[in-house]
């Protein structure tokens, strides 16, 4: 096991140690809300980081399992590809911004944007989730046990929302849709995964009303 | 803080003195300002007793507040100079540079007060000078800083310089805090001044506002430059980044949360 | 006498404005297509080479070398993008274009020495086998953007925009969303896409600086960081650029092509070239970084005369998008029925929207996409940009330099008073330059 001191190694170091070896354990401590901690992981480490980190920690991230012990600032798993991560504390703007694949643990609330773009990732929030999550959602999960903001799911594509709490006003095109078991399937494995508690049965389904797929001149106020 | 704009830097600090009738004016010149010929000249005019204190290139002077037209006065004998922040609590001292050397050059650690707003820019559209510094002072006591670029300003600019805010530079966030003196003029509270502000300034926009004892947040409707909000029982902070609010006692217990867009968050009273 | 009929046409109401009026009318929407500019703007055809004279000694052709290759990327990156030509090819989408395409302008671009570029779909298995040096875009929609692909990239493209539309994100119609266009895109099949305008990620110069942080911590500091910026405000553009900390600045033109979108946004956002490359040189200049931040310039480069002025006013490079297209036979004068059902001719084609090129450059449909064989079209877009090459060291080695590169603002004089405003050369016969106190 590789431990990094951020108060005294330096991020390049860190990093370029997470790219070149192949070690399985790193853990990280006083990241003091450094940006880009643990990004462009590409292979099964198991990395740990004690504190609060900045902008795009665990951006692009492959395989990996990255653990914040903290809060964790805009962008946090940016585009990953595969692996899991999990943040304990809370989650800023644009979490799992146009992830591709692998899951996005949010144990605290996740801000404004939560899954933006997303194109595969599934995303498991605690806690609340900000406006405009979801917007222009493609493909993946996300998955709110708390409420949700404004605009969820606005100019939504294929990705499936589930929300457990109370939701603001919703998107553009964005609607409630019916729960169907695979769904509850779906969901029970996502809630397994994040570790938490819920029945299924308390969560409600978001999906595209498919209305924005080709141009209607009678949806044009939609735009 | 240097990560987020090299181009110049600004505090605002909330000092309350103890004797609350003293007006403190925080004034910039180019360097090598004979300060004392102003001290005597400006004692003069008064008719009273003030001082002044150097802080690299700012000088800060205390004097009685009485209904002396100072703004009319500097401005046709003095107009070199510029006011940089009036009140009976708040002390403004901004410059060009870096960050780091504008904590070195005023020794911010020797300062002190009950609350403070520091910024540091990243020009978009308007010159890299003192002038165009944040904190931008809005009235006596009060402050603003922005983050983010206003797309209908110079329109607004034209408007307000026709309602008599005198605004100095192209500078967009100075039009945000012109708008806030003419709303507040106009006597609206600061929290109806902040929500005309929704409706009449357009673009991308962090405000954070500095009053007397307290201040506001608020973030426009889109609400994509960030802004974090911090609360325990002893204080409240807000930043850009986290990291900023980070090594402040007692942040482990502090209620964390996000502002909400086109909503006027404000502490204190007015 | 008066039975001759005068049919005489309103300049308000021209033909095509009358027919669009009608379109709009019968549909509802804005027209949508394909191309770059079509009306007149003043550009590089309005400014003049001063060749050789009693005081300036020319270079003979072929036997005194004239050299054209270019670094790119110093600032920053550990492995520069050295070029042996100063013209490069634009960022241009599979999805927009096929896979023939995309292929013969890898091929092409290599034979040439110079470098390609993907755009908003992402990087193919062609694209990265067929060209030697890939430039890989990070656009607003982040279509198939993928780590590995950035790891095998040789430089980074961000793109803030484009000439023919900045402030508008990609458009691709649902014709030209077949399966595997979706499957890299992660959307259904035959949807037309929306796109976003903004980056999901960050907004602002300030956020721009930490994502650039992040996206070199991810390849190691290895490649360079390019930032690509549709030509509006230029100066503040390109300042904020440097400060965000791009290792080159790619400014496009309003003239620069698109394969889809509003033919309002085309025509009437932007401004051209010749005024953005004489104001993002300034900017450089002013933050006295010109030459070690690089410096692109794209939008309606159409020959080595285009190019030789752009390096003239201070550009490090040119890229071309159009260009190479016709090139690969876009407007070609062949398949005239297949035109003609577009409702329109070669020479006036702007339909790349639709997906049905005649000339298998701009479609998705394999019957059309045949039409153009990738060697061939290899070919002729290395023969093109040789022959634009060869231009430019025929100006240079006029104006007496061995590198082209060493042309100069004093080589040029403008035939206009409106370039010599916007290129900051005297009007010539002159010493007047509009604008200088």
């Amino acid at each position: 096991m590789k431990q990094f001191d951020l108060k005294v190694d330096t991020l390049r170091e860190l990093n370029q140690y997470l790219h070149d070896s192949p070690d399985n354990e790193v853990h990280v401590i006083n990241p003091e809300g450094r940006h880009c901690v643990a990004a462009g992981v590409n292979h099964d480490a198991d990395v740990t980081i004690d504190g609060h980190v900045g902008y795009y920690c665990a951006g692009m991230n492959k395989h990996a399992h990255i653990t914040v012990n903290g809060n964790a600032g805009p962008g946090v798993a940016e585009n990953m590809m595969s692996g899991v991560v999990r943040v304990k504390g809370g989650a800023s703007q644009y979490a799992g911004a146009s992830g591709h694949g692998g899951t996005l643990i949010v144990e605290g609330d996740a801000s404004s944007r939560c899954g933006i773009s997303m194109k595969g990732i599934d995303i498991v929030v605690a806690g609340d989730v900000g406006h405009m999550s979801g917007f222009m959602a493609q493909e993946g999960h996300l998955v709110v046990c708390g409420d949700a903001g404004h605009h969820l799911g606005d100019s939504l594509y294929e990705a499936v929302i589930f929300v457990r709490g109370s939701v603001g006003e919703l998107g553009a095109d964005c609607v409630e849709k019916e729960m169907t078991e695979d769904h509850q399937a779906e969901l029970a494995r996502l809630l397994a995964a994040a570790g938490l508690d819920y029945p299924t049965d308390e969560f409600r389904r978001y999906g595209s009303a498919r209305k924005l797929y080709h141009f209607d001149i009678d949806h044009a106020d939609a735009y | 803080m240097s990560d987020r704009g090299p181009d110049s830097a600004g505090v605002a600090i909330y000092n309350e003195p103890e004797d609350p009738s003293i007006l403190k004016l925080s004034l910039f010149a180019p360097s090598g300002y004979d300060w004392d010929a102003l001290k005597a000249e400006l004692g003069q005019a008064l008719d009273a007793e003030i001082d002044y204190a150097v802080h690299a290139t700012h000088a800060l002077f205390t004097l009685p507040d009485t209904d002396f037209d100072l703004d009319e006065w500097l401005r046709k004998e003095h107009p070199e100079l510029r006011v940089m922040s009036a009140g009976h609590a708040i002390e403004i001292y901004k410059e060009k540079g870096l960050p780091e050397n504008f904590v070195r050059q005023f020794a911010l650690q020797d300062f002190s007060g009950s609350h403070a707003l520091g910024h540091t820019r990243m020009a978009t559209e308007s010159a890299v000078t003192t002038e165009h510094s944040h904190p931008f002072s809005t009235g006596m006591d009060l402050c603003l800083v922005h983050n983010g670029s206003l797309s209908n300003h110079n329109r607004l600019r034209s408007f307000l310089r026709k309602q008599g805010v005198d605004i100095q530079t192209d500078n967009d966030s100075e039009v945000a805090a012109g708008y806030l003196m003419w709303r507040l003029s106009e006597g609206d509270t600061l929290k109806e001044a902040l929500e005309n502000a929704l409706q009449d300034l357009d673009g991308f926009y962090t405000l954070a506002v500095g009053t007397r004892d307290g201040f506001a947040v608020l973030r426009d409707p889109i609400a994509c430059k960030p802004a974090v909000l911090a609360e325990t029982d002893d204080w409240v902070a807000m930043a850009s980044e986290f990291r900023a609010i980070a090594q402040l006692d007692g942040v482990e217990n502090a209620h964390i949360w996000e502002p909400e867009p086109a909503t006027v968050y404000v502490w204190g009273g007015q | 006498m008066s039975d001759t009929k005068v049919l005489r046409e309103s300049a308000t109401f021209p033909a095509d404005v009358l027919a669009e009026i009608h379109r709009a009318a019968d549909q509802g929407i804005y027209d949508i297509r394909g191309f770059g500019t079509k009306r007149a703007v003043p550009s590089f055809d309005d400014l003049l080479f001063l060749g050789a004279s009693m005081s300036r000694y020319p270079l003979e052709g072929y036997r005194e070398k004239c050299a054209t290759n270019v670094t790119l990327g110093t600032r920053f990156a550990k492995n520069p993008i050295e070029l042996d030509i100063p013209i490069t090819i634009a960022g241009m989408s599979f999805g927009a274009l096929g896979a023939n395409a995309k292929e013969a302008l890898g091929r092409g671009a290599t034979m040439a020495g110079t470098s390609t570029t993907t755009g908003d779909g992402g990087m193919t298995e062609e694209e990265r086998q067929s060209s030697k040096t890939l430039i890989y875009q990070v656009l607003p929609s982040r279509y198939g953007l993928n780590p590995d692909d950035l790891r095998r990239a040789d430089a980074l493209e961000v793109v803030v925009g484009q000439g023919a539309k900045p402030g508008g994100g990609g458009m691709l119609l649902g014709q030209k969303i077949t399966e595997r266009v979706a499957e890299m895109r992660n959307l259904p099949v035959g949807i037309d896409q929306r796109s976003a305008c903004r980056h999901p990620d960050w907004t602002g110069p300030d956020d721009l600086e930490i994502k650039i942080q992040e996206l070199r911590e991810i390849t190691d500091w290895r490649i360079p960081i390019y930032i690509k910026v549709g030509a509006t405000r230029v100066k503040y553009d390109v300042a904020l650029a440097v400060k965000a900390g791009a290792d080159v600045i790619v400014v496009d033109g309003m003239q620069g092509g698109t394969a889809a979108t509003q033919d309002v946004f085309i025509e009437h956002v932007g401004i051209p070239s010749l005024p953005a490359v004489r104001l993002a040189v300034e900017a450089l200049q002013e933050l006295d970084m010109h030459r070690k931040v690089q410096l692109v310039i794209s939008g309606g480069i159409r020959n080595g005369a285009d190019a030789a002025k752009a390096l003239a006013l201070g550009a490090d490079a040119v890229s071309i998008g159009s260009a190479a297209m016709v090139a690969l036979g876009c407007n070609r004068d062949a398949f005239t029925e297949d035109y003609e059902k577009l409702g329109t001719l070669p020479g006036y084609c702007h339909h790349c929207h639709t997906g049905r090129c005649p000339v298998g450059v701009a479609t998705q449909d394999p019957e059309l996409e045949a039409r153009l064989r990738p060697e061939q079209g290899a070919n002729w877009l290395r023969n093109y940009l040789t022959t634009m090459v060869l231009e430019m060291q025929t100006l240079a080695r006029a104006c007496g330099k061995s590198h082209v590169l060493n042309l100069e603002p004093e080589d040029l004089v403008a035939l206009t008073i409106e370039a010599a405003a916007m290129a900051k050369v005297p009007l010539v016969g002159t010493d007047w330059i509009p604008g200088n106190d």
